[in-house]
């Protein structure tokens, strides 16, 4: 019984802190530790979040389609298609599918940075955004 | 005699009613499919909704014919799509792939996709849609300045910058609004 008090309690404490994550955010950052990264780091996805590389000639961040004001949406640097915005604050669909967040990491991590992140890079990021 | 004439002015009208469709198919298809569908068949995948749709306009299947999305939809190609990333996992693709296999523009019996298909039969098949030779003619009379020169078009390849019903597959001539030009028809 004490047991059961205490999972409840344990769960509750992640209720209680508002849109900081979700059943695919924690799997992910499991999964990011265990293949090596160490401790996330908001500030450095922050950071990492303007910092452009020059692909196929253009001047390329995660900015330059998702913008840095989160609960605006973005818009897709060629097709002009309007993306949803990144924060879960007005966007409640962000960060739920543990496999559209590890497409979306490899496809824009390669169109940004001509390379896909590394595991530390993805939970930098993935702190950071939760926290938006 | 009387019931010749009759005859006669019928087939006269039915030869002229059929001319203009004969540009693009023969005039025994377009008999023996009066009553098909017009247009292009509509999406009805929801993962080819998703995974095109989220970056673009969900080009429906039937305005490419087999050929094309035969070279589009491969995982190497992908990699590269006009410039973009577009990887999609193995049964994404398998399912993505065969739903435009299934539905490309010569598998279609949509009179539009049709006429893709026939615009498209000989030669090396384009991979893109602006290319196809039928949609290039379809778009020839509209001025410059109302696509490319319009900042809320900008290119042909954003359908439904006017044409209104694209998503259901309708690009008939009816349902296009070019932005910022009301009165593009005059």
């Amino acid at each position: 019984m004490k047991r059961l008090t205490a999972m409840l309690m344990v769960l509750g404490l992640f209720a209680a802190v508002p849109a900081a994550a979700t059943p695919a955010s924690d799997t992910l950052l499991v999964k990011y530790q265990s293949d090596g990264a160490g401790k996330p780091d908001a500030a450095k996805g922050k950071k990492d979040w303007t910092r452009e590389e020059v692909v196929d000639g253009e001047k390329m961040s995660c900015a330059t389609c998702h913008g840095t004001d989160f609960s605006k949406p973005g818009k897709h640097h060629k097709t002009g298609k309007v993306i949803e915005p990144m924060s879960m604050k007005v966007n409640a669909e962000r960060f739920t599918d543990v496999k559209k967040i590890e497409k979306w990491f490899k496809r824009n991590c390669k169109d940004a940075w001509g390379r896909e992140c590394t595991v530390q890079e993805k939970a930098d990021f993935l702190t950071f955004l939760l926290a938006q | 005699m009387h019931m010749k004439i009759k005859s006669m002015i019928l087939l006269v009208a039915l030869l002229g009613a059929t001319g203009a469709a004969q540009a693009e198919e023969s005039v025994w298809t377009w008999l023996g499919t009066i009553w098909r569908q017009n247009e292009v068949n509509p999406v009805s995948n929801a993962a080819w909704q998703e995974e095109c749709g989220s970056c673009h306009f969900a080009y429906q299947p039937g305005l490419l014919p087999t050929q094309s999305w035969e070279k589009l939809l491969d995982a190497k190609a992908l990699e590269d799509h006009f410039g973009e990333n577009a990887e999609l996992d193995a049964d994404t693709l398998k399912e993505v792939r065969d739903f435009a296999l299934e539905n490309a523009a010569d598998k279609s019996w949509y009179k539009r996709a049709r006429k893709i298909a026939k615009a498209t039969e000989n030669g090396e098949a384009s991979l893109r849609i602006t290319e196809v030779r039928y949609i290039k003619r379809k778009h020839h009379e509209i001025p410059e300045k109302m696509i490319k020169g319009n900042k809320d078009v900008k290119s042909l390849s954003y359908c439904d910058a006017c044409h209104t019903q694209a998503k259901k597959g309708v690009f008939d001539e009816d349902t296009v609004r070019i932005p910022n030009y009301p009165d593009w028809e005059d």
